[in-house]
């Protein structure tokens, strides 16, 4: 699975290399800076602008270097490779174009806190400013979707830069980090000498929490008739899903995990809830509107969580758990906050923590919402229903596929009926809802992880948006699963219009779609289709038989809508379960 | 409410941008804004005045420390505070009506920076209400152009 059959060679060869000082080009830096910062794979796009980058990386072979066919590829994937790795992602591209065609990947990873760095090249320093030939302004252009940026125009400044950049973007709230390198600064050549410390005065991210918030906490579960857990993606980015575990085995308070907290607690167990939110259980947005001490840990309360605000939690005693303070109090307000790591959080708290007592006939209660509403659909003999086929994926990979999904229905269902039982095996675009997400975070994820099954869940209508990256599946023989529920329409579009715009169904239709078998093979990827349940699971099962990359199709219904549901302006109590 | 804070920042290119950037797409409001040079190298002081709740304050303080070239966030206007700002202000005056605008610019402790052959140029520093009622007083006369530097401040020496 290595990219042009380059061969790595050992840490030790590689590092003692480079721990000599050396007089090298800004290009010759950069590679070796990212060695160093422990990239071992890096997708990109060449062009004008890092011809010299692109020079110095002929024949070099200390990391790989994926080609892809559209930036946009090479930034999703980098994405999925750093959600699935909790590595730094790293993607190159050339000025102009190449970077603005990384904006939308930026932004997605910004939404969700991924940690990247983006390597942008850029004109000449004096051209910069001129209108020149693919320039754009792309640390201005960015500014508002990075964590922190660079503009490096001295040589000199490059490998503290990189340094900076890979420490900003992996610690405190993680988060992409653009460096953008002019054509000549990468030609212009320094002493090269590895850095090794940070001196950033305005970037201290509080890890340790206040003691006394916490020892509030503690004393707000004892007390606590009705409390719940919300946990987020935080949980997942700090690594603390088995401080998570045993937080919730300690307290016995049930736990509702937020989209991007899938797998953050296992779903198995009887105190988990499911997800809240807009598609959430009917047993989580109950338990969340009942509750009495909610414990968000690591959530950012999004509008798809909270829904109406005024009105969420009413009766809640509020902590929140997070890296972030700006998060605390924006959205809803916050009784107990409680800024610091996840991770060091669980612990202080774990060392104090003793089960909730008072909240017997609140388990009860939870546990009755949970068997009288479980997430249901009415399943068809003769039709392919989309749930059924996430069902059947996740039987046959055992709950143990890293699944990445694209934005819509289908990423509902798959969050719904995927059950996932550990952290990074769950990619998808929580914020931002990029389509197109789906199938380039799988190759990168796969890459991350190269012994595990990638499955990748798409719609027709995102798998058409970077679908172009079925190229590098199949010359790199990178063999994710990629599965395809096609609905002929764009279906959370059309749910939408059916609910709440009376049947006024405008331009969903995605009639003129390729032969998706066709399109795969056209690229030398296994293609299969199946549009009844019993091909359905015979050729998904032999896809997965498949040593190389594969596509399934999934032929379903159209008019499948995805349920509960909470309708923008009510509080998510309010829900359309299917049957009104 | 007015809020008056101080930022101290990295003086790097870029960073007037990126606080001003934040701003506008976190819908806060900003009534003026002055940077310079701080009393220590490298770093500049933005004074910002803005209007809000304190919920905006604190998601603005809050928003302003993400940023990896924010140092320091003051809310001047907590404490008691020394805020000035300066207004050159150019008045028609032909020479009849110069001693007339002569004692309204001695009252306000301002100066006449620049005499034009139908014109004054006064000089005005202040709080921003000095200098309000400073316009309001030289309108009779027409004012031709009018430029403000917008509040630069920092607390009292004896404040907390």
């Amino acid at each position: 699975m290595s990219a042009q059959g380059a061969t790595l060679r050992s840490k030790e060869e590689i590092m003692e290399k480079l721990r000599k000082p050396e007089v090298v080009t800004g290009s010759e830096m950069l590679l070796r800076s990212l060695v160093l910062e422990g990239a071992d794979c890096v997708f990109g796009y060449p062009g004008g602008a890092v011809l010299f980058i692109y020079d110095a990386m002929h024949g070099f072979s200390d990391f790989n270097h994926l080609l892809t066919r559209h930036e946009q590829g090479a930034i999703h994937a980098a994405d999925g490779y750093a959600r699935a790795s909790g590595k730094v992602g790293v993607c190159i591209a050339t000025s102009g174009p190449g970077a603005t065609n990384l904006v939308t990947g930026i932004a997605t990873a910004y939404m969700d806190s991924v940690p990247l760095v983006v390597i942008t090249g850029n004109v000449a320093t004096n051209f910069i400013g001129t209108d020149a030939f693919q320039e754009a302004d792309i640390t201005g252009i960015t500014m508002p979707i990075t964590k922190h940026s660079y503009l490096v125009r001295n040589v000199e400044d490059l490998p503290r830069t990189i340094h900076e950049a890979f420490h900003i973007a992996n610690t405190g709230r993680k988060g992409p980090v653009l460096i953008d390198i002019p054509k000549d600064v990468s030609a212009q050549k320094a002493l090269f000498q590895p850095v090794n410390e940070v001196n950033l005065r305005g970037y201290n991210p509080t890890v340790q929490p206040n003691r006394h918030q916490v020892d509030k906490m503690i004393k707000a579960i004892a007390e606590a008739e009705r409390p719940v857990i919300l946990a987020g993606g935080g949980v997942v980015y700090s690594g603390g899903h088995e401080e998570l575990l045993e937080f919730v085995t300690k307290t016995e308070i049930p736990i509702t995990t937020t989209l991007l907290g899938l797998g953050a607690y296992p779903s198995g167990r009887d105190l988990w809830l499911g997800m809240p939110g807009m598609h959430g259980t009917y047993t989580s947005n109950k338990a969340i509107q009942n509750a009495d001490l909610l414990i968000n840990i690591g959530a950012r309360f999004d509008d798809r969580v909270t829904m109406k605000l005024d009105g969420f939690a009413p009766q809640a005693k509020v902590v929140h758990i997070d890296i972030d303070p700006a998060e605390i109090g924006k959205n809803v307000p916050t009784e107990i906050p409680i800024v610091g790591d996840i991770k060091t959080v669980l612990q202080i708290a774990n060392k104090q923590a003793v089960r909730a007592d008072k909240a017997d006939a609140w388990r009860t209660r939870v546990q009755e919402w949970k068997s009288q509403y479980p997430l249901r659909y009415k399943d068809s003999d003769t039709e392919l229903k989309p749930q059924w086929v996430i069902e059947m994926i996740h039987d046959t990979t055992g709950g143990d596929a890293i699944v990445t999904t694209d934005v819509g229905q289908h990423q509902m269902w798959a969050a719904q009926y995927y059950k996932f039982n550990k952290p990074r095996s769950w990619v998808t675009s929580g914020g931002l809802g990029t389509m197109g997400f789906g199938f380039p975070s799988a190759i990168g994820a796969q890459l991350a992880c190269p012994e595990r099954t990638v499955v990748s869940i798409n719609g027709d209508g995102g798998m058409q948006m970077c679908a172009q990256e079925l190229a590098i599946c199949a010359i790199n023989n990178i063999p994710v699963k990629i599965a395809i529920i096609n609905n002929q329409v764009l279906g959370m579009v059309r749910q939408w219009q059916e609910i709440i715009y009376d049947n006024r169904y405008s331009h969903i239709d995605l009639a003129g779609s390729p032969d998706f078998v066709k399109l795969a093979e056209a690229y030398g990827v296994k293609g299969y289709r199946a549009v009844g349940k019993e091909d359905a699971r015979k050729v998904w099962e032999e896809a997965l038989q498949h040593p190389g990359p594969a596509v399934v199709e999934f032929v379903v219904h159209k008019g499948e809508n995805v349920y509960p549901m909470v309708t923008q302006g009510n509080t998510i109590d309010t829900m359309l379960m299917g049957d009104e | 409410m007015k809020h008056t804070i101080a930022v101290l920042v990295n003086n790097q290119p870029g960073v007037l941008q990126r606080v001003s950037g934040l701003f506008g797409r976190r819908g806060f409001n900003i009534e003026s804004i002055t940077v310079g040079t701080s009393e220590e190298a490298g770093l500049s002081r933005m004074v910002i005045v803005t209007t809000g709740d304190e919920k905006m304050l604190e998601q603005v303080t809050k928003q302003l420390y993400k940023l990896i070239d924010v140092i320091k966030v003051v809310d001047l206007s907590a404490n008691p505070m020394v805020a000035r700002e300066l207004a050159l202000i150019k008045v028609g005056a032909e020479p009849s009506m110069r001693p007339e605008i002569l004692g309204v610019v001695e009252t306000f402790r301002a100066s006449i920076v620049d005499i034009g052959t139908g014109s004054l140029t006064v000089q005005v520093v202040g709080d921003s209400e000095k200098i309000d009622a400073m316009v309001e007083l030289l309108k009779p006369y027409g004012i031709r152009e009018l430029t403000r530097t917008g509040v630069t401040a920092m607390t009292r020496g004896n404040a907390r």
